[in-house]
Formats: C-alpha cells, structure tokens, sequence
C-alpha cells in the first residue's frame, strides 16, 4: 500500500486535471488551482457541526414550509390560499403532469433529501466515530443531486409571480413563506461552508498518517501546493 | 510557479468527484466509489445528445402559450416573450427583465457556448483555456437559473384560482421550456472541462 499512501498526499484539480501535492492551507483560507483558478481546499472551523445545524433546521423548514399556509390571494369576495405542496402539484394531471412532479423535486423534495444525506454522512464525523457504511455512496449522491435542488431559485420566481398578481388581487403571506425564505438563506450559507475535499479525506478508508497531517497544517499556503 | 503538470501527464486518472488520484487503468475511485476515465472521450457525442434535445424543446417553448388568463370579462394566452413585454408595460420592468433574461437570454447564450466550447475542444482554438474554462463554469453555474420561469407558472396557477373573477392556468409551453432547461443542464455537465486544458498539455510535452 506504500505507492497508494504517496498517492493519497496528491490532489488533482477536477476542472482542469493539474496535479498538486496537498498542502492543507489556514483556517479561513482557501486552496486554489494555479491554473485554472478553481477552488481546491476551504477548510472552516467546526465546519462539520455547522452543516450539521443547518441540515436539520433545513429539514424541519421544508416540512414547516409543506404544511402552512404558503400565500393568500383574494379579490371581490374570492380567496384562495396556496401551500408549498399545492404551488408544486399544481399542473394537475395529462402531459404537465411531469411538471408537477419534476417541481416538487426541485422544491421540496431533493432539498429535504440533501439536508438528511449530510446529517448521515456529517454526524459520525464530527463526533469522531467511524463513518457509516454507506456515507460514502450517500454523500456521493447528496453531490450530484445539488444542481437539481433549486430552492433559490423558486424564491426569486416568488418574487417575480408577486408582482404579476400585485394589480389583479390583493395578497398576504402566511407562515410558511417566511419559512422558505430561511430556508433559501441556510442553503447558501451552507453550499460555501462545505469543504468537499474535507469531507472525502474523513471518509477515506485509510487515512493520511497523523505525522503528515499535522505537518501539512503548520505550513502555512494559500495555494494548493506546489505543481508535483 | 511553473505550470503544474496533469494528472494524465504524471500516468494517474483522477476522480472529478472527490479530487482524488490513482494509477493509470482504475476503474473505481477507492475513495468515493466513482467511475475514473482520464478523458471522457464519449463525453462530447452526450454534449451534443442532449444539446440538440434541449434546443428541440426551446423551439415549442417559445410558440405555445405559457400562460392563460381568463378573468371575469377574457381570456388571453402568453407566450415566454408575451408575458415578459406585458410586465414592463405594466410599469414591472425589473422582473419583466429578469423573466427575460433568464428565459431567453440565459438559454440561447447557453446553446451557443456550449456549441463553441464542444467544437473548440474538438478543433482546437487559439482562445484561452482560462477564457474558455470561465466560459464554462458561468453556463454551469447559470444553468439552472432559467427554471425560474417553469416556478412563476407554478405560484401563479396555484394561487390565481378565484372562480370566475380571474384564474390562471399553464400551458403547453411549460413542459416544453422545462425540459429544455433540464437537457441543456445535463448536456453541460456531460461535458468533460479537462479537454480544455489538453491542447497546452500536448504543446509542451
């Protein structure tokens, strides 16, 4: 296992395929890929307990979000209020039926998938046990399902759709509007706490030898390490 | 700083999900239990896949109707670029702006960066692997943005439901515009960066 355990001190850049020996860099600071500017290593104090916390309100802010009272219109005696639940299955049935099904992903479901994902994966690191038989496969698949979780992007949609109704009714927000808007907040500050190279290191079958790490941390780099 | 070598150079594959490296020939990251290729070389016939798929959706994305309004006295159907131009002439020009943007600006400058960075890498360019690195990540990263207006419709149909004083309901360019966005994400991120930066690695070695 010798070549592996020399294997496992180098790091390629995902972007661009530049080879670089790891040198962990500060607190707070970032590694970059000298050539293609990339972000490599951002590691954060307590970084692992943060996503942690912000994992769990998420999930209980997307059930808080389903089950309140989203938005209210009403106009000459008429009114009607719309849930998160609703707004997503709201293309009804036929071909726009995949719509509704598609959006409800998008909005509630891959989020609140995400935020348990990281809690499988994230709790028995931060309490420095072993990770969990399956955090590997699980956090691979929290990755790939970001693009896809577009809770952000819906509140901007809210935003535009307001303005639309502004002139044809009057309207109220109920609870779990606020509540979405907290939950757009948390998942960005989330997106830019997790350090993915951090993550994959804990998960490691065989860590790097404790003398090397700590080694790595005294030196002090901004860059990623020198070109290998 | 001289200019780092490629894992490819150095006779290693790396995982593009978890940054890790492994001899030439892995099949599996050890780490995360990706696949490992050191260039995806099927990667640009999927880039042009699902790119022509999402430009066969953005075409009835922008005839059919988007939106129907009916209210107490009409009814009167949208398309993208419809209802758009009505919110500016309703003195909305900001989120008539960022409707537009994002359902017509974001798509097609998105076909068309994609199509040059895909024939780019095939041809060879004298553009600047940086440039075109940039290029790429700012159509990864804007992608998704242009689903905003599949959400509009959404919060409009389900909350515009007062009887016979005004409803809204979707129309059929919804799924249209809906799928186009999610093929032209999925043609980006068939695309394989690394092939960018190759043509320099080739030049030295």
């Amino acid at each position: 296992m010798a070549e592996h355990d020399d294997l496992a001190q180098l790091i390629a850049c995902p972007h661009c395929d530049a080879l670089y020996h790891v040198r962990l860099p500060e607190e707070g600071e970032r590694a970059v890929c000298g050539r293609c500017h990339s972000v490599l290593i951002r590691p954060r104090k307590r970084a692992g307990m943060r996503i942690i916390m912000i994992a769990a309100a998420v999930a209980v802010l997307v059930v808080g979000a389903v089950w309140f009272p989203f938005l209210r219109i009403s106009r000459a005696g008429f009114s009607n209020d719309a849930t998160l639940l609703g707004t997503a299955l709201s293309f009804g049935t036929g071909p726009l039926a995949l719509l509704s099904v598609a959006v409800t992903l998008m909005i509630v479901l891959l989020p609140l998938t995400r935020a348990l994902l990281l809690i499988y994966v994230l709790g028995p690191i931060v309490f420095d046990r072993a990770p969990r038989v399956l955090a590997r496969p699980a956090f691979r698949l929290s990755e790939a399902l970001r693009p896809w979780s577009m809770g952000e992007i819906f509140a901007l949609g809210c935003a535009v759709a307001l303005v639309k109704v502004a002139d044809l009714a009057q309207l109220s927000f109920g609870p779990a509007f606020w509540m979405f808007s907290a939950l757009v907040v948390l998942t960005v500050v989330q997106d830019r706490t997790l350090d993915r190279w951090s993550v994959w290191q804990a998960l490691e079958p065989q860590p790097l030898p404790p003398q090397d790490h700590a080694a790595a941390i005294a030196d002090p780099a901004s860059r990623a390490g020198t070109p290998a | 700083m001289s200019a780092p070598r490629s894992a490819r150079e150095a006779g290693l594959v790396a995982c593009t999900r978890c940054s890790r490296v492994w001899p030439m020939g892995t099949e599996r990251c050890g780490r995360c239990g990706s696949h490992l290729v050191s260039r995806d070389s099927r990667s640009l016939s999927r880039v042009w896949a699902w790119w022509l798929a999402g430009l066969m959706c953005y075409i009835p994305a922008n005839m059919y109707p988007m939106l129907v309004t009916s209210t107490l006295m009409s009814s009167q159907s949208n398309t993208i670029v419809g209802g758009a131009i009505e919110l500016v002439e309703h003195g909305a020009p900001v989120p008539g702006l960022i409707v537009l943007v994002a359902s017509v600006c974001i798509p097609i400058g998105k076909f068309i960066a994609i199509a040059w960075l895909a024939l780019s890498v095939r041809r060879g360019s004298r553009a600047q692997p940086r440039r075109r690195q940039h290029v790429y990540e700012i159509v990864e990263y804007i992608g998704r943005w242009s689903m905003i207006d599949v959400f509009v419709v959404a919060i409009l149909t389900a909350l515009v439901q007062l009887n016979v004083v005004a409803s809204i309901h979707p129309g059929p360019a919804a799924l249209a515009f809906a799928l186009s966005v999610i093929f032209t994400m999925l043609s980006a991120q068939a695309f394989d960066s690394r092939m960018i930066w190759d043509r320099i690695d080739e030049a030295r070695a």
